[in-house]
Formats: C-alpha cells, sequence, structure tokens
C-alpha cells in the first residue's frame, strides 16, 4: 500500500448526494479477477451516454476541473460491498475523498486501498463545494499527520477523524494483513480455547 | 454483571483481543463465505504475498453472481464470465475449499444456500464479500458484509480486524394487516429512517412482528439491514430458529445440537440492556409498499403519492424514474416482473406468488422472471407443485442465481424499462443501463405481472 502524509491538490466537485457504488463501478464491469483497469470505469454510466459518447454536463468531462482529490455530496459509497468501487477511484488518480457522511464498508475498503476518506461537517462541505466550484483552481490541503483539512488562501480549515491505528497504516503504507499474520499464535490460542 | 445485548454476547465471544484499549479488536471469523466476483483478487493477493489460507475447512463457496439462468448445464457463453467461474473453481481446488459450483445440487445465492446448509447457525460470527451477508443475522450470527481486501484478511488469519460498532434497535409489535409481508415492513422502517440512519451501527429487531415471522421472513429483513446503512441486523434465535437449522447438513447433531441450543437459549438481549439508538414502530401503520425513486429509502405506501421535495437528489432520482412528484404509482403500466434475489427467493416467496397467481394469467405486456434463490429452492418448487401454476399462467421459472438482481448475467432490464423487482436496490441502472426499479414484495410483484400495472393490492384483497 502506499504511504500518505499529506497532499495539496485542486479538487472534483462530484455534488450529488447518495452516490451509491453501483454507480462508482456498475456492476456489468465487475468480472475481472484483477484490480486492474478500474479507473477508465469509473462512473461509467455518468460519463458517458449510452451510445459512448462523452456527457458534457458530467463534472468529470467538465476540463476546468481536476485533481486528486474528490469532493462529494453526503453519504457517498453506500449500497454494494464492491472493493472494485475503491479500485476505480484510486485507479482514476484519486488519494483523498471528501464528504459529510461515509458508508461504513466504502470507508473500510477506501482504507485498505491507500484512498483517505476526509469525513467533514455539511456546512464545511457546502462551503467547499461552492469554493470549488465558482473557482476550480482552489488549492486543498489535507494533512493526515496533524488530522487536518484546510482550502489554502482563505481561513478554511476543519479537523477531520481518523482511528489512531488506521492512521498508522496509512502514515508506514502497512495493512492489516500484516498485523493479523503477526498475531497467529494468539489466534491459535483462541481457537483452542473457545467455548461457544 | 452488566446487561448484554444480543450483539454484545455474540460479539464479545468473538474477540480475540485488541490493538490497544481504544483501537480496533482482532474479531475471530466462525464462517466465510465467498463468490466468484469478490474473491480472485483476495486470492491473487495471498498468492502474491506467499501466505497460505489458514483455516479452508471454514470456508464455503458458491457461484452466483455471474451465473446464467438458462441451460446451466452447458458451458457460459459469456467468457469474462467463464473465467471468473473458473478462477473459483481452481482457486478452490487448489485451497481445498468447499465450492458447490453451477448445476452443484447445494448452489445457489449464497444469502440462501448457506442457511439451507445449515453453515448459518445463531451465535457465530459469518462474513462474505458481499453487502447483503446481513441476512444471515436472521439466525442471531453477527454476520456483515465485508470487501475483498478483508477477503484476504480473513483468507489469511481467519480474523478481522474492527472498531465495535453502535447498537441500534428497532421494534415493531402489533398486528400486521392483511398483504402485508416482511419485505413490506423492512420497505417499511427504510422509508421512515433513510438510507444511513443505521451507519456505523448494528442493529436488533425486536417485538412480537418479527418473533411471528418465520425464518424466511426474518431473512427478507435482516437482508435489507444494509440498505438503511447498519452493517448487519439480528433478530435474537428463539424455537422458529432452532427446529429452522435443527436437521440440516452443517447443523451441530444429536446431543451436540442439545447443547448449542442451550447455549444459542442464553443470547437475547438481557431485560434493561442499553441501546445507543433505539426506534419504535406500530405493525398497524404498515401497509404494503413501493419504491418510486432511485434508493430504498424512497418508498411510499402502494397507494401513497409520491412525496414532493425540492432536493437536487430528490429531483434527480425522479427524473431519473420519469415520476413526478404528487403522482401515484397505482396503474402505472409495468413490463417486467422479476420475482428472485437473496431477499425474496425463498420457497415462501414462491409459494405466496404462487397462491396469488394460481388460476390467472399474465399479462401479455409482461415479462416475469422467476428465479429460485437455490437448486434446493427450485426442486421444492418443482415438488409441491407451483411451477405448474406458474407455467400454466405463462410465468417463467428460470435457474437460481443473482440474475436480474444486478444484472451480472444476461438477465438485464431495458433502458427506460420498469422493473416491478423483489430485490434490494433500486440504484440507477441496477438491473441494466437505463433500467428503473421499482421495489416490492413478492405478492406486490406477482400482482403487477398478472395485471400488467400496479394495482392497490390492499383493496384487491379486501
Ligand atoms: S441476489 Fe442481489 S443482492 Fe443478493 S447477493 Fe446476489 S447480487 Fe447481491
Amino acid at each position: 500500500m502506499e504511504k500518505f502524509t499529506t497532499l495539496k491538490s485542486t479538487a472534483i466537485p462530484l455534488n450529488i448526494e447518495n452516490v451509491d457504488t453501483d454507480q462508482i463501478i456498475p456492476a456489468r464491469f465487475l468480472k475481472a479477477t484483477d484490480k486492474k483497469g478500474f479507473g477508465d470505469q469509473v462512473f461509467r454510466d455518468w460519463r458517458y451516454h449510452k451510445d459512448g459518447s462523452e456527457n458534457p454536463e458530467f463534472v468529470f468531462n467538465d476540463s476546468s476541473y481536476s485533481g486528486s482529490i474528490l469532493v462529494a455530496g453526503n453519504n457517498f459509497g453506500c449500497g454494494s460491498s464492491r472493493e472494485h468501487a475503491a479500485w476505480a477511484i484510486v485507479g482514476y488518480g484519486f488519494k483523498v475523498v471528501v464528504s459529510s457522511f461515509f458508508a461504513d464498508i466504502f470507508k473500510g475498503n477506501a482504507l485498505n486501498n491507500g484512498l483517505l476518506p476526509v469525513q467533514v461537517t455539511d456546512i464545511f462541505l457546502s462551503d467547499l463545494m461552492s469554493k470549488i466550484i465558482s473557482n476550480p483552481q482552489t488549492q486543498i490541503e489535507v494533512n493526515l499527520k496533524r488530522q487536518t483539512i484546510s482550502v489554502l488562501g482563505y481561513d478554511a480549515y476543519e479537523n477531520f477523524e481518523i482511528d489512531d491505528y488506521k492512521k498508522t497504516c496509512l502514515i508506514n503504507g502497512y495493512d492489516d494483513i500484516d498485523y493479523l499474520v503477526n498475531h497467529k499464535t494468539q489466534i491459535k490460542a483462541f481457537e483452542a480455547q473457545k467455548n461457544y | 454483571m452488566s446487561k448484554k445485548t444480543l450483539f454484545d454476547k455474540v460479539w464479545d465471544a468473538h474477540v480475540v483481543s485488541s490493538v490497544d484499549d481504544n483501537g480496533p479488536q482482532i474479531l475471530y471469523v466462525d464462517k466465510h463465505l465467498i463468490h466468484e466476483v469478490t474473491s480472485p483478487q483476495a486470492f491473487n493477493e495471498l498468492e502474491d504475498r506467499g501466505i497460505p489460507i489458514f483455516r479452508p475447512d471454514q470456508i464455503v463457496a458458491t457461484a452466483d453472481h455471474n451465473t446464467p439462468t438458462l441451460n446451466q448445464d452447458q458451458p457460459v457463453r459469456d467468457p469474462l464470465s467463464r473465467q471468473q467461474l473458473e478462477q473459483l473453481s481452481k482457486n478452490c481446488k487448489k485451497n481445498n475449499i468447499t465450492l458447490y459450483e453451477l448445476g452443484h445440487q447445494y448452489n445457489g445465492i449464497v444469502h440462501v444456500m448457506a442457511p439451507e446448509l445449515g453453515v448459518t447457525q445463531p451465535g457465530s460470527t459469518m462474513v462474505c464479500g458481499d453487502s447483503h451477508t446481513s441476512t444471515h443475522g436472521a439466525f442471531g450470527a453477527i454476520a456483515f458484509g465485508i470487501g475483498t481486501s478483508q477477503v484476504a484478511q480473513v483468507f489469511a488469519s481467519q480474523c478481522l480486524l474492527l472498531t465495535k460498532p453502535k447498537s441500534l434497535r428497532v421494534s415493531v409489535n402489533g398486528k400486521l394487516k392483511k398483504g402485508v409481508l416482511p419485505k413490506d415492513v423492512i420497505l417499511y422502517i427504510i422509508s421512515k429512517l433513510g438510507t444511513n440512519s443505521g451507519t456505523g451501527y448494528f442493529c436488533e429487531y425486536a417485538g412480537n412482528v418479527f418473533e411471528d415471522m418465520s425464518m424466511e421472513g426474518r431473512m427478507t429483513v435482516c437482508n435489507m439491514s444494509i440498505e438503511m446503512g447498519a452493517r448487519g441486523g439480528m433478530i435474537a434465535p428463539d424455537e422458529t430458529t432452532f427446529a429452522y437449522v435443527k436437521d440440516r447438513k452443517f447443523a451441530p447433531k444429536g446431543k451436540d445440537f442439545e447443547n448449542k441450543v442451550a447455549y444459542w437459549k442464553t443470547l437475547p438481549t438481557d431485560k434493561g440492556a442499553n441501546f445507543d439508538k433505539e426506534y419504535h414502530f406500530d405493525a398497524a401503520d404498515i401497509e404494503p409498499m413501493i419504491t418510486y425513486g432511485t434508493n430504498p429509502g424512497m418508498g411510499i405506501k402502494i397507494s401513497e403519492t409520491i412525496p414532493a421535495d425540492e432536493t437536487p437528489s430528490f429531483k434527480k432520482a425522479l427524473e431519473y424514474m420519469n415520476f413526478e412528484a404528487g403522482e401515484r404509482l397505482i396503474n402505472k403500466p409495468i413490463n417486467f416482473v422479476f420475482i428472485g434475489s437473496c431477499t425474496n427467493s425463498r420457497i415462501e416467496d414462491f409459494r405466496v406468488a404462487a397462491k396469488f397467481i394460481k388460476g390467472k394469467k399474465k399479462a401479455d405486456n409482461v415479462t416475469a422472471w422467476l428465479v429460485p434463490g437455490s437448486k434446493q429452492v427450485e426442486a421444492q418448487i418443482i415438488e409441491e407443485g407451483l411451477k405448474t401454476v406458474f407455467d400454466e399462467a405463462g410465468f417463467e421459472l428460470r435457474q437460481p442465481g443473482c440474475s436480474a438482481c444486478l444484472a451480472m448475467n444476461d438477465d438485464k432490464i431495458p433502458q427506460g424499462q420498469y422493473c416491478v423487482s423483489t430485490s434490494n436496490r433500486n440504484f440507477e441502472g441496477r438491473q441494466g443501463q437505463g433500467s428503473r426499479t421499482i421495489l416490492a414484495s413478492p405478492l406486490v410483484a406477482a400482482a403487477t405481472a398478472v395485471e400488467g400495472k400496479i394495482i392497490d393490492i390492499t383493496k384487491y384483497l379486501n
């Protein structure tokens, strides 16, 4: 897993609530047996019309917006547990997703792929969203060590929460498998004495 | 001794250790279910890192998401689906994992076949790379969906690193009205609570409505817990649960079973135990439900009108569905009906449908797919004579699988068409690009297929 410490970038504003993982990556793209290539299909049915032509109204197709931060509406990543959604977002080049609420499984999947979910308040989110929409050059800084997200050039910043263990994992690029495999002795002892 | 919830009891019995005082906990997983779509990358991950599968005998595999529902005895036509299925077979063989592959008498949707085989047991922990793993909570198990990285973690250690979720209890008491099925109960709850009220929580369903439900009904309810954001749902195990589990293939037998039952009886929530959040509903307020939007929280009583809301997401949803605020869905012509998915593809669901359909004919404009959840359900449909009822009415009984629930196989609803579906998600394009899903119970779905339009089932029944 890639390490994450701080990131300064412009952002893409996805001003939609309840973005579900079926929209992030439609089921018909789940037939792959590896993790590659999902970035090309992210938000496929919003980015392209059914005939394959680009949908100019979708924000990803507006060349004024770019960057490795995705700023999305409330309740991002609900629905299916497909980790393909996280792979698709990472594959497209995002390193941070900002929303005022994340679905549980998506949040875990993101963290397991070095993608940082930054949960902010509704007020901060709507302010951030409108700043980006009105000025696509708006620079945002995410500092994991200090757990802050700030809009550069404004006095707008907020702290975000992340559990200490996950934070350490991201900063060092470790994942849960490393941790669990190192605890096999304890796990075997548990198996030997479990009483249910 | 402090009072504990059902969830606390099962969770605490499975904690191996904690990272530190407030950190995540190592939770032991009793049963790991896998299928073709979310497992291949996890197998690759372990192989790349040279880590063996820790407890292959605690894993059960099936093929369901990507499988055709016709001609299952023939080679799968779609090359990508075929490759994924072959990969699953290879991975299971290589690692000594039990696989009920396509065509096997125990094959089926993972959340239908595992309970049928007795893999699902009260008081246990179960995971699967599929969000509707919450279904198994109907037995008083802690069961939840995980991502593929977590599938790899369980492969490697039979454990997961998790922070204990908060607790939520939804109680429904009273008498359900005629024609109100378990699906209506859960659609009603979600329409009241919204799609993210349960996020961060594990939900217990309590009250006489759930106590009186069959295991099939309880599974329908727990299945959709994820649609209000909860990681899982649970119902306290009782005599109904024990009777269902008894004598199934993987259930404990004889004295062993009795000992287990004695333990399972200790699991229900202690009187006075504390929940972080509680909701109460009156069964008499629930009516047959239907959804009009693009998330499962957008549900109304079948006779109600679509509410008005000015938020962009709401308007976008209505635009996608081509519905307007203030209109009713009654009399809307419908061309597709799907009875299936891990929410409603058990024998009871087909009995409800057959009872309504018997002696009637499917409307000419309707394409109706009846897709059993498993080979065992399929066999039971035939054995009970329900297939004859369906055949005579012009319905097509297909072979088991996820089918039009997520349209990964050929069972897709065409662009712009409405489908009254017994599945669990009405997201944009869920049943095929541009398709429009209306969630409902198997009774409402059967009635729609017969009438060719949505009808007020309550009026009809009275
Ligand atoms: S039936 Fe639908 S919801 Fe259930 S496991 Fe299959 S795809 Fe998922």
